[in-house]
């Protein structure tokens, strides 16, 4: 995925390279498998991974929050929505589309235009991750120090999709 | 640590969730490529954190917005899901064409 910028490599970068691969081969797999439950099962792995990958990069409190909420809450919550509607149990062929080849060229451009972008404005850039881990302390002192205005904004947010979710999943009256 | 890593690990994430989202034809399934698209873009967000080091923590409080957004997003989603199932029986997203302009 990644050798060509692996000048000298250490510890960490091994072990992110690692943690990287497992997340990008099992997002693979969630686009490419055959069988609708197995594509839940591997996203939960390749967020897993990604968490693992933020845990890396010393961002502790987002690594829990993408456990709590993505593993937690939004695969359990794709996983009632595959139940109530009735996805098929076992492989089944019509998943994916006919379109299969322009999807794959489309989606080649896009990652070949970004890595190539990428590699050539930070390729010998390097991070420093032996720093203190911005714990929950840490972030909550950012959050309610400098981003209160955003951090209530999506309070109101999410209270407002909760409003829309409910409306939408009540019986239909006079529809 | 080499800044490109995460960053490239962004990209893929990013660029197999855009295979997802147009190849595939169950609404479930798109909804979790968006998910993966948006896994994406929140590497490169701490990646930079980590970069950049200063107090604000934008790249990390950005990432923990994007994940609530994330959280609603497939809350709602869900929601018109089982609601369109309710409707035509189906979630098959090339089979819901009621907005074609030609109705063919």
């Amino acid at each position: 995925m990644s050798d060509r910028s692996l000048l000298s490599p250490t510890g960490v970068d091994v072990v992110f390279a690692l943690l990287g691969a497992v997340a990008a081969a099992s997002a693979l797999m969630v686009v490419t498998t055959r069988q609708i439950v197995h594509a839940a099962l591997w996203l939960v792995v390749s967020l897993g991974a990604v968490a693992g990958c933020y845990l890396v990069l010393t961002a502790e409190f987002v690594a829990w929050m993408q456990v709590l909420i993505y593993l937690g809450a939004v695969v359990v919550l794709l996983l009632f929505g595959m139940m109530l509607t009735r996805a098929p149990i076992g492989p089944s062929d019509d998943l994916t589309g006919t379109n299969r080849l322009v999807a794959f060229f489309a989606s080649v451009a896009v990652t070949a235009v970004l890595g190539v972008l990428v590699v050539d404005a930070f390729g010998s850039t390097m991070i420093d991750v032996s720093g203190e881990p911005s714990s929950a302390a840490v972030m909550g002192e950012a959050l309610f120090r400098y981003w209160v205005l955003p951090f209530e904004a999506l309070s109101v947010l999410l209270l407002s999709a909760l409003v829309g979710a409910i409306a939408l999943s009540k019986p239909d009256e006079g529809a | 640590m080499h800044l490109s890593l995460p960053l490239l690990l962004s990209v893929s994430l990013f660029g197999i969730g855009v295979y997802g989202l147009l190849v595939r034809r169950n609404a479930i399934l798109v909804l979790m490529s968006v998910e993966l698209m948006l896994n994406g873009v929140n590497v490169s967000l701490v990646a930079f954190d980590v970069f950049w080091a200063e107090a604000l923590r934008a790249g990390q409080s950005l990432a923990i917005f994007v994940i609530t957004i994330a959280a609603a997003e497939i809350g709602l989603g869900l929601a018109i899901l089982l609601l369109l199932y309710r409707m035509r029986g189906s979630i098959a997203i090339d089979e819901a064409t009621d907005l074609r302009e030609d109705a063919a």
